[in-house]
C-alpha cells in the first residue's frame, strides 16, 4: 500500500545495524547470484555420554572460502532427568535459542530500517514435546517439536502495530524460521 | 508480407485502448486477435467469475458504462460484451482468428508470423495480458497420479469436480473464491494459504475500490515504489465481485473449509505444510489495518463526513494446530485445484527481451527493444495497470512515446 514514511530511516536511529551496508549487500548480490550462494558449517565431536562440542569457524560465501580468524565453540549436553550430567544446553534448547537469536536480529534491523529506536527486546521462547516421541513408546508421536511459541517484550518508540509488524516482518525474513516451519531434505552419511 | 506502422497483438481492454490512442494520433495500425475480441474472458475464466472493480470504474479511453447498476461488477458475458462494443464503437481495425506464431526483429522494426499472413511493421505492442498461463510450483509433478490436479484455467464450475475432498492451493482473489463456491456445491474444502492481501469489500459504506481511487492508492505512479520488483509480484486482493460481505479467511472457516499453511514439501505421499500459517495471518491483518488507517486518515483531512464511522475487522481466527501434513492417498483429496497464480505466455517472442526468471524486461511498458511496448502487466506504470480502468493511462503515455520514437527514425 502507501504507507511508506515508516520504510525512511532516520538518522537519529541507531540499533546498531549498519542497514546501508545490509541494502548495498542486496543490491550486490542480485546482480550476482552465484556469489550469493553459501554454505555453513558446524563441526561436532562426541566428548563423553550425551555430551559433546561443536566448532563453527569457516565458511564459503561470496565466491570463495571466508575465514573469521577465530573459533566459537556450542557445547551441549542433556539434563539430570535424562541420567545426564547437564554440562550443557540439550541440542533442542539451542534450537529455541537459534530462533528466537534468529527473530530477534530480525527485529533489530528491520528496526533501523524503518527508522524505529528499539529500547529493549526479549522473546521468550518455548517448545512443546511429547517425549514419547524421542523414547519409541508411541510411533504416531513426533520426535520434534508439536509447538513452539515466541513471546517478545519490546520497548520501542513506535504504535503498537508498529512494533507488531517488525516482529512479522522478522519472521518472514527469518532462516531459522523457515529452517522450522518448513522442510528440508538431509542428508547423512558416514565418511 | 504486409506493412503496418504498428501492430498490437491482442484485442483485450488493453489492445483496444491502445487502438483508440494510436487513432487519435493518426497511426496506422492493426490488431490481432487470437479468437475474437476479449477471447480470454470468454474462454479462460470460470463461470461464476465476475469483475473484481464496479461497474462505475471500468473506464476506456472515451467510453465507460452507462448502465442502471453502476455498483454492481460484470459477469463475463458481460465483459464480453462491454468489450465488443467498445470495439465497434472505436472501429478498432482488429483481425480476429489470428494467432501470432513468432515475432523476429528487423534492423528497422519487427517481422510478425501469424496463421494466416506474415506482417512488417515499426512498432510493435505486446497486448495479450498476464494470466496465459496458471503458474504452478515443481511439487505439482510429484502428486499421486490418482489425484486429479486442475488450474483456474481448467476449471469451469463444481460440476466439473470428482466426489471428494479438493485442495484449493492458493488464497488470493481466485482461491479464495474458488474455496467458497466449492465448499458450497458440498465437497469438502482445505485451502492452502501462503502471503496474502486481506480487504474488505465495503469500508464505511463505500466500495473498496472507490477509496483505493480517491486516496491515491490506484494511481501510485511505479517510480514512487521503493521496490518495485516486489510490488509487482504481490498478490491479488482477496476480493469477489459482490455485495455479500467479505470473503476472507474467517468467512470460509465459518463455511467449513479447513485452512493450512502454504504447501512446503512432499515426502512418501504426504503433503507438508509450513508452519508459518500464524505470521500470513498476522500480516495480513496489519497490512489491511494500515490500509484502513491510510483511508480514515484521508477522510479526516479530506473533511469527508458522509458513510459510517471507521472500523477494524476481527483479526483473522486460526486453529492452534492447524494441519501441518496431509496424506494424499487416504486424506480423501481427490482434486489438487492450483489458484497459485499466472503469468504471461512469451513462447512466440524470439526477441531477447526476457531476464533470467522469464519476465519481460520494460520500464513502464517501454520494452528494452526498439518500438516494443506492453500493457496490462501488474504494476506497468500504476497500480492500477491490470485494470480496465487503469490500462487507458498506460496506452495513453506509451501511444505518445510511440509517436516520439517514429518521429525520432522519420527524423
Amino acid at each position: 500500500m502507501t504507507m511508506n514514511t515508516q520504510e525512511m530511516t532516520t538518522p537519529t536511529v541507531n540499533n546498531g545495524v549498519n542497514v546501508e551496508a545490509i541494502l548495498g549487500a542486496r543490491e550486490a548480490l542480485e546482480a550476482t547470484p552465484q556469489a550469493a550462494q553459501f554454505k555453513w558449517r558446524a563441526e561436532c565431536s562426541w566428548v563423553d555420554g550425551t555430551q559433546s562440542q561443536s566448532t563453527v569457524s569457516g565458511f564459503f560465501g561470496l565466491g570463495e572460502e571466508q575465514s573469521r580468524g577465530k573459533e566459537f565453540t556450542v557445547d551441549a549436553d542433556h539434563p539430570e532427568v535424562f541420567a545426564a550430567n547437564d554440562m550443557a544446553p540439550t541440542p533442542v534448547e539451542i534450537v529455541l535459542s537459534a530462533l528466537a537469536s534468529c527473530l530477534t536480529a530480525g527485529v533489530a534491523s528491520v528496526a533501523q530500517n524503518r527508522g524505529i529506536q528499539l529500547n529493549s527486546v526479549t522473546a521468550m521462547v518455548e517448545g512443546d514435546m511429547d517425549l514419547q516421541g524421542i523414547l519409541g513408546i508411541d510411533s504416531d508421536v513426533r520426535n520434534g517439536f508439536s509447538a513452539i511459541r515466541v513471546t517478545f517484550n519490546i520497548d520501542a518508540d513506535a504504535s503498537e502495530d508498529d512494533i507488531k509488524a517488525l516482529v512479522a516482518q522478522s519472521q518472514k525474513r527469518s532462516a531459522v524460521f523457515d529452517i522450522i516451519t518448513n522442510p528440508t531434505n538431509v542428508f547423512v552419511e558416514v565418511g | 508480407m504486409k506493412y503496418v506502422t504498428t501492430l498490437i497483438i491482442g484485442a483485450g481492454q488493453a489492445g483496444l485502448a491502445m487502438s483508440k490512442h494510436l487513432a487519435d494520433r493518426s497511426i496506422d495500425h492493426v490488431l490481432l486477435e487470437r479468437g475474437r475480441v476479449a477471447n480470454s474472458w470468454q474462454s479462460e475464466r470460470w463461470d461464476s467469475l465476475r469483475l473484481l472493480t464496479p461497474n462505475w470504474q471500468s473506464r476506456l479511453p472515451g467510453f465507460g458504462y452507462d448502465g442502471a447498476r453502476p455498483d454492481d461488477y460484470m459477469d463475463m458475458p458481460q465483459v464480453v460484451n462491454y468489450l465488443q462494443t467498445y470495439a465497434r464503437a472505436t472501429n478498432a481495425p482488429v483481425q480476429e482468428e489470428t494467432t501470432v506464431l513468432s515475432v523476429r526483429r528487423t534492423y528497422n522494426g519487427y517481422i510478425v508470423q501469424t496463421d494466416q499472413d506474415s506482417w512488417n511493421c515499426q512498432t510493435l505492442v505486446l497486448a495479450t495480458g498476464a494470466c496465459n498461463i496458471a503458474s504452478v510450483p515443481k511439487i505439482a509433478d510429484a502428486i499421486p497420479a490418482s489425484i486429479r490436479q486442475l488450474t483456474p484455467l481448467d476449471y469451469k464450475n463444481p460440476g466439473d469436480l470428482e466426489e471428494g475432498g479438493v485442495l484449493v492451493v492458493g488464497a488470493s482473489a481466485t482461491g479464495v473464491q474458488l474455496a467458497r463456491e466449492i465448499r458450497a456445491s458440498g465437497h469438502d474444502v482445505t485451502i492452502s494459504v501462503g502471503e496474502h492481501i486481506r480487504v474488505p469489500r465495503h469500508y464505511r459504506d463505500r466500495d473498496i475500490k472507490w477509496w483505493m481511487e480517491v486516496t491515491g492508492i490506484l494511481g501510485t505512479n511505479y517510480r514512487e515504489i521503493d521496490d518495485i520488483k516486489r510490488a509487482r509480484k504481490l498478490p491479488s486482493l482477496q476480493l469477489v465481485g459482490s455485495h455479500e460481505g467479505m470473503l476472507d479467511l474467517n468467512s470460509l472457516s465459518n463455511a467449513g473449509v479447513e485452512i493450512v499453511g502454504r504447501v512446503a514439501g512432499l515426502h512418501n505421499d504426504q503433503l507438508q505444510f509450513s508452519g508459518s500459517l500464524a505470521n500470513m495471518c498476522a500480516m495480513a491483518d496489519l497490512k489491511m489495518n494500515r490500509l484502513l488507517e491510510s483511508i480514515d486518515q484521508w477522510v479526516l483531512e479530506h473533511g469527508y463526513s458522509d458513510g459510517a464511522p471507521p472500523h477494524r475487522f476481527e483479526p483473522t481466527a486460526i486453529k492452534n494446530d492447524p494441519v501441518l501434513m496431509m496424506n494424499l492417498k487416504d486424506s480423501g483429496i481427490k482434486t489438487i485445484l492450483w489458484a497459485t497464480g499466472y503469468r504471461p505466455d512469451y513462447s512466440w517472442l524470439d526477441v531477447p527481451v526476457l531476464d533470467h526468471k522469464g519476465a519481460i524486461r520494460h520500464d513502464g511498458g517501454v520494452v528494452d527493444s526498439p518500438g516494443m511496448y506492453v500493457l496490462g502487466l501488474p504494476f506497468l506504470r500504476t497500480r492500477k495497470s491490470t485494470l480496465i480502468d487503469g490500462v487507458g493511462d498506460d496506452a495513453e503515455y506509451l501511444a505518445d512515446h510511440l509517436v516520439a520514437s517514429l518521429s525520432r527514425v522519420a527524423a
